[in-house]
């Protein structure tokens, strides 16, 4: 269900208004709010992890290979979390709330950085860090779809992804800067973090609206309050994606691998092996609205499968005899395609077919199943990689993914012929 | 609540949140120029001899000029003057001729590279590393070099952390790879867990090195021969990181771990004896998170960070029989190095 501008200051309606040209698909300003929210936290964020194994091994003099322990455990704590974020939020019909609490968690834990000097406190202060981003992600993505045109919903995520991820690219250079001009400022880099993050949070306290949808779409319809049914969350169609994501997040192997045989092969991509993401991330952020308009002109399923070429172009590219630098430029690019076609606008796909009332829990549940499914994979990946060797295992997976890529089509044929549109009823 | 008064306030917030980091900004900033300005709060002399005798290398952490590049001090007086050189590096092995240093290449995009320089500070050789330096050992006739980085940058979105570490030739430049690409024999017969890392490599001679293999879902760790020709890692024994051998051969030192895991893991000081495969767990309290270095065939070296300075740390010894308590050998030191200038045995 699409709130229209009334969230918005009036002054800032009609100026809006004026500006729009009809037709042009535009996007809410809570949208675009939340976008700098998540950009500010990003900001703040992705600061810290960019130096943490810098300040770990040179200011703290340990080494940092219990860090990989704990990832794993990371993963797992942080996908229950995103599914008990959804869950409360619908269940308590406050996604506004529940967010604030991921990201002022968040934001706690930065003052906790302040103090902490050993590495178990570090350890906790990410831990507490890596909730509070479980929790904000489901109840965050119902409030766009709740604050978006059904037919525009692809954009809004498009947007929203766009302003998150320069804040992921921002965030690293603004720690990076610092500790150019001062080679020990990790101080001063906690510091900046806490700033940004507070900002993050005081801007969706006052700014976004609490868009409680059961509320609302239970005063439409003149009906008693709407319970929480997990029965709307297995739906069929909802069934048919949740499948599709999972098969295809088993044979998304983590950019990671591919990074590695790049650095293998290209003296360039060994050079900049610590920066590769970097050049994934900016394809994402110039691509994703692009393809989240894309995705509403021609269904988000289908952007959402054949974004899945992207990742297949990369698997390929990796291991084609070709010039090392455009196999590496090449690959970041369509890495980045595939995120920027599979990150928002699955989460526009779920939402699309969640009614109100089960939204937070049928995104988050879509967003877990990629984030299982990719974890399982890249483990097994590893397996084929040892056994296999770098390139026969990664032509092994491109041709499973060409195989899937149609199979993944005829499962979600239903859903290309619906029309993009959130279900209120 | 108005509109203006929400944008006042969110106002208010970012100049005073802003602010407050520009001002610790700036404070910060005037505190590292007076340390950096200030001479070395230990007692220097010139670099001129630095390479000459007996010497303990190690990266200089006294807090004034000096922060950071290599020095050496005389074997016979540890504790004595300093002579620093003007090459900074995060660390560092040195032979009698030339040195090996893995640093930071500072910068808005930082990255990360390994140098094999000769003592007159000539780059004789540089190679990229995949990320925050960890170890590097080079082997007693200089021929091969040893480094070990954590992968940083490696997973979209999360903090993945994996080691990356590479043994190649310092004469030919021949790069033997990563070492995750060998075969990993454990117990007899060829394993591939998926999760392996290897670090903290010691070399015996021109073909043959210690390592460790773990696995990081378990924490499980084993101590590997490395066979460079055969491009093999066979297992010897368990629960041994960090190997170090000692200068006759017949000793390995490593750090184990005797308590906790993860963060909250603690590791101690031990010597496994090559022959007999008997291990003593050595007389020290603080967790040493270190590759020890041997200062003869009696006493071993490790670097322990001051809980007071970030940065800073001390270089100390301990006797391997267990009849003295650690004593710090060299002040604001860190990565020790012992050359001693007859022979190319350390």
């Amino acid at each position: 269900m699409y709130i229209s501008f009334t969230n918005k200051p009036a002054s800032e309606d009609s100026a809006a208004d004026r500006k729009t040209r009809p037709g042009r698909r535009t996007v809410s300003s809570t949208v675009v709010t939340l976008g700098i929210v998540s950009m500010l936290t990003d900001i703040s964020s992705e600061s810290v992890t960019a130096v943490l194994p810098m300040y770990v091994t040179g200011a703290l003099g340990l080494s940092v290979i219990a860090f990989g322990v704990l990832d794993g455990m990371y993963q797992g704590v942080s996908a229950v979390m995103r599914i008990a974020g959804g869950y409360v939020s619908d269940r308590a019909d406050q996604p506004k709330w529940v967010a604030f609490g991921g990201y002022a968690l968040a934001a706690l834990a930065r003052i906790g950085l302040l103090f902490a000097t050993g590495f178990a406190a570090i350890s906790a202060v990410i831990t507490a860090d890596r909730l509070g981003k479980g929790l904000r992600t489901a109840p965050r993505d119902a409030l766009i779809t709740a604050s978006s045109k059904p037919e525009s919903l692809g954009t809004s995520f498009g947007v929203h992804r766009t302003l998150d991820n320069i804040g992921a690219a921002l965030g690293p250079l603004l720690a990076f800067f610092i500790l150019l001009l001062i080679p020990d400022g990790y101080q001063t880099i906690w510091v900046a973090s806490l700033a940004f993050a507070v900002i993050g949070v005081v801007l969706l306290g006052l700014l976004v609206p609490n868009i409680r949808s059961r509320a609302k779409a239970d005063k439409a319809q003149r009906m008693p309050r709407q319970k929480f049914d997990w029965k709307s969350v297995t739906s069929r169609p909802m069934r048919r994606v949740l499948a599709a994501a999972g098969i295809l997040g088993l044979l998304t192997i983590g950019d990671g691998f591919v990074y590695l045989v790049l650095q293998a092969r290209s003296d360039f991509a060994a050079q900049w092996f610590p920066l590769l993401y970097v050049g994934t991330n900016l394809a994402f952020v110039i691509l994703a609205i692009p393809l989240g308009r894309l995705s509403d002109r021609v269904g988000r399923a289908r952007v959402f499968v054949f974004g899945h070429a992207g990742l297949l172009a990369a698997y390929v590219i990796a291991v084609l005899p070709m010039s090392d630098l455009a196999a590496t430029l090449l690959c970041l690019l369509f890495l980045g395609a595939f995120y920027a076609a599979t990150d928002g606008v699955l989460a526009a796909l779920a939402a699309q077919l969640s009614p109100p009332e089960t939204r937070g829990t049928g995104i988050a549940a879509a967003q877990t199943m990629v984030a299982i499914t990719r974890f399982v994979s890249a483990a097994g990946f590893g397996l084929l990689w040892y056994s296999l060797g770098r390139e026969t295992s990664m032509l092994i997976v491109a041709g499973l993914l060409l195989v899937a890529i149609p199979v993944i089509l005829i499962l979600l044929r239903p859903q290309f012929a619906r029309q993009n549109r959130v279900d209120a009823s | 609540m108005s509109n203006r008064l929400k944008w006042l306030m969110i106002v208010a917030v970012a100049v005073v949140a802003l602010g407050a980091t520009t001002i610790v900004g700036v404070f910060a900033w005037q505190q590292y120029q007076q340390r950096s300005l200030a001479p070395s709060s230990v007692e220097t002399t010139a670099p001129s001899g630095w390479d000459s005798g007996d010497r303990i290398v190690f990266r200089n952490t006294a807090p004034g000029q000096g922060y950071g590049y290599v020095s050496s001090v005389a074997l016979a007086d540890p504790a004595g003057s300093r002579a620093i050189t003007g090459t900074a590096c995060d660390r560092v092995d040195a032979v009698a001729e030339e040195f090996s240093c893995l640093r930071t290449v500072r910068g808005i995009a930082p990255t990360y590279t390994g140098t094999l320089y000769s003592n007159d500070g000539t780059e004789l050789q540089t190679w990229p590393l995949s990320g925050v330096p960890s170890r590097t050992r080079i082997s007693a006739d200089g021929s091969l070099i040893a480094s070990t980085a954590f992968v940083t940058g490696h997973s979209y979105a999360t903090v993945g952390f994996s080691t990356d570490t590479r043994i190649h030739r310092a004469d030919t430049g021949e790069d033997y790879g990563n070492l995750e690409d060998w075969t990993l024999i454990i117990d007899g017969a060829p394993s591939t867990p998926v999760d392996r890392n290897y670090w903290g490599v010691t070399f015996v001679d021109d073909n043959t090195f210690y390592a460790t293999a773990g696995l990081t879902t378990t924490g499980v760790t084993y101590l590997v021969v490395g066979d460079i020709a055969a491009r093999t890692l066979t297992s010897v024994t368990g629960t041994v990181e960090c190997p170090s051998l000692s200068p006759d051969g017949t000793k390995i030192a490593f750090k184990r771990v005797t308590s906790g895991s993860g963060p909250t893991v603690h590791w101690t000081p031990a010597i496994y004896d090559i022959a007999s495969g008997t291990v003593e767990l050595l007389p020290e309290e603080r967790s040493i998170d270190d590759q020890i270095e041997w200062l003869d065939d009696d006493t071993i070296l490790y670097g322990v960070p001051r809980s007071d300075t970030a940065g800073d740390s001390d270089v100390w010894s301990l006797r391997i029989d267990g009849s003295a308590e650690p004593e710090i050998l060299i002040e604001h030191a860190w990565s020790p190095s012992v050359v001693r200038a007859d022979a190319g045995a350390r």
